[in-house]
């Protein structure tokens, strides 16, 4: 099986943030990046789903040259060679713009399973994976947690308000991975060793054929205008008495403050 | 004209559903534009009176297709936005929405911008507010398509009933689904859904085991109408199920109160509960992070308060 795993690489969530002159960014001196967690099953699901069935795991990012460092990640991991859509025309994407240069990846190696993380943490958007499948034409199971493959049939439990869903549908499609899919595994001293010696082919827009205005922030379809810091949430009241005490301040909080009571 | 989808499933139109549709109103009174809603799949027909009451001029119901499918899903609600050259497209933040709405998205070539928790109109445009970096950062988004589009963190907009038209419209969506829903079950049926809940009692490492949240903290919950939510670190050790998980990688929650039992209050456990309007946090140290943002903390043995609380909350009822 021809399998393809699309990954973003984001800071880490630790990551103190500090807004940038412009306003709209974020400083990025200093900060730890990351394979987006979600992103991490869409990963361990691509190589164990390789590992039962056979075939190849191509993995896929768009970003800047740091970015290579989570495509090694990914080849430690186990994927077997790895493509990095890098230009500053790619820059300032948003997730329209990042979908339409990451469905010509799909349309031009045509695999047979595609994963997506369901959200690329930081911007959130949780709407690249689903994007794509739009834009080439295919189905897709979200925010998936259980995924049987059977012939060319796929079938995927997702959660609900309330519940479960399983949600079926044909070769080739997109699964977008939610936490709980599995439990991804540590690249180890071998694969990282390994992984050096994979290969990692570079593409640029017109590669893509793709011109330069329809990509990153010309071809976005949103911008951020600024970026601000929340309000600071002002701590309230903090008390230390015994329970009987405290048990009758929150009854009088949720009665008189909050008015839930 | 502005297109609210509504999310309902066999005529039980969603809490979230209703807040969108306030926020499409009042959308459309300050931009002088009318109110559609548009509402599919078994159960449609059922909900149309309750849509009306939030002021659509016109609804749009469709009881196909017969079950969820995100392609189909997406069909419908851009064949509607086209023909009735809808300028902005609003969605409830549910599990079903975040999953078709960017399809729909790529349908209208249009820009959508997820989990939005406020709204602005800027020179006759609009511009929508988004929590970024677990809410580390709130961005202001603004489009470049002429249509725009966004799905609504639920219980962050308020319900408004108000006038509309009301006008029916019916319609089908028919085709071949590429994927569709099989199979739907519901667990937790008469529970409250975390998202949709307005109380969330949740545990931490602190609360020691998984008997705690079963019955201590669910009696809680119970007696409060609330939802039952945990950190990861409970979700980690087995205590609870991950759907029950809030923070990060589990659900984005804005009730109008949390309590946070032994939870320490990381960062990460903050993204996902950090717009709720009251947290009342119970922790034994005094120095636990959570107590930076509580509107009400406690510093003790939650073991000892919460028998306390729950016999005070019967007191009080
Ligand atoms: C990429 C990433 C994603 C993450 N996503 C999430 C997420 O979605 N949600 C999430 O919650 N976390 C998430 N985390 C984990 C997060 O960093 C914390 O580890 C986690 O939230 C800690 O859970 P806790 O507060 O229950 O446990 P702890 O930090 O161990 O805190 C337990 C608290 O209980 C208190 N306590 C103990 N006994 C008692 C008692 N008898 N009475 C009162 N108080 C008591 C202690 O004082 C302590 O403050 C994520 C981490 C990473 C790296
Ligand atoms: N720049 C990118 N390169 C490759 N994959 C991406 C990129 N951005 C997002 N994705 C994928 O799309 C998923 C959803 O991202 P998002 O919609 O941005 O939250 C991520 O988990 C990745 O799998």
């Amino acid at each position: 099986m021809n399998i393809m795993v699309f990954i973003k690489q984001v800071p880490d969530t630790e990551t103190k943030i500090k807004i940038a002159d412009d306003g709209k960014s974020i400083v990025e001196d200093g900060i730890n990046w990351i394979v987006s967690p979600y992103d991490e099953f869409a990963i361990e699901e691509a190589v164990k789903t390789k590992e039962n069935l056979g075939g190849e795991v191509t993995v896929v990012t768009m970003g800047p040259k740091r970015a290579e460092s989570a495509l090694r990640t990914a080849l430690a991991m186990g994927c077997d060679k790895a493509i990095h859509l890098e230009d500053d025309a790619f820059e300032g994407a948003d997730a329209y713009s990042t979908a339409k240069a990451l469905a010509k990846v799909i349309e031009k190696h045509n695999p047979d399973l595609i994963f997506f993380g369901k959200q690329g943490v930081g911007n959130d958007n949780t709407q690249v994976g689903q994007l794509v499948a739009e834009m080439v034409g295919i189905g897709h199971i979200g925010t998936c947690i259980k995924l049987e493959i059977d012939g060319d049939t796929i079938r995927g439990e997702r959660e609900i308000e309330g519940g479960r869903e399983t949600v079926e549908t044909k070769l080739p499609a997109i699964v977008t991975a939610q936490r709980g899919l599995n439990e991804p595994r540590y690249p180890n001293l071998r694969g990282i060793m390994k992984a050096k010696k994979k290969p990692l082919e570079k593409l640029t827009p017109a590669d893509l054929g793709l011109s330069a205005d329809e990509v990153g922030l010309a071809g976005a379809k949103t911008v951020y205008l600024s970026l601000e810091l929340p309000p600071a949430r002002q701590a309230g009241k903090k008390i230390e008495v015994e329970p009987e005490v405290a048990a009758k301040e929150i009854v009088e909080f949720l009665k008189n403050e909050a008015k839930v009571l | 004209m502005i297109l609210v989808f509504a999310d309902q499933r066999d005529g039980n139109l969603k809490k979230a559903s209703k807040e969108a549709i306030s926020e499409g109103k009042r959308l459309a009174t300050s931009l002088s534009d009318s109110l559609g809603v548009v509402v599919l799949g078994s159960g449609a027909k059922g909900v149309v009176d309750e849509i009306k009451k939030y002021g659509a001029d016109k609804v749009f119901v469709s009881e196909t297709p017969d079950a969820y499918s995100p392609d189909l899903y997406a069909e419908g609600v851009a064949k509607i936005a086209k023909e009735n050259d809808a300028k902005v497209v609003l969605f409830p933040g549910t599990s079903m929405c975040v999953d078709f709405a960017p399809r729909v998205s790529a349908k209208l070539e249009a820009g959508l911008v997820t989990d939005i928790t406020a709204t602005e109109v800027k020179d006759g445009k609009l511009v929508v507010k988004k929590p970024v970096y677990s809410g580390k950062a709130i961005a202001t988004v603004d489009y470049k398509s002429d249509i725009a589009m966004a799905t609504l963190r639920p219980n962050v907009f308020e319900l408004a009933e108000s006038n509309g038209a009301g006008e029916v419209v019916e319609f089908s969506v028919d085709g071949e689904a590429k994927a569709k829903a099989i199979k739907v079950e519901l667990k937790e049926a008469g529970k409250v859904e975390l998202t949709e809940a307005s109380i969330i009692v949740s545990g931490g490492r602190g609360v020691k085991g998984p008997e705690y949240f079963q019955n201590e903290l669910q009696q809680l919950a119970d007696l409060l109408g609330a939802a039952v939510g945990a950190s990861r670190a409970a979700v980690d050790a087995g205590w609870i199920d991950h759907s029950h998980q809030v923070g990060q990688t589990g659900k984005v929650v804005s009730p109008k109160v949390y309590m946070a039992f032994g939870i320490s209050g990381a960062i990460q456990h903050l993204a996902g509960m950090g717009t709720s309007q009251y947290i009342i946090a119970v922790n034994k140290d005094p120095d636990a992070p959570i107590f930076n943002v509580a509107s009400l903390g406690v510093v003790a043995d939650l073991f000892k308060v919460v028998p306390a609380l729950i016999e005070e909350i019967k007191k009080a009822k």
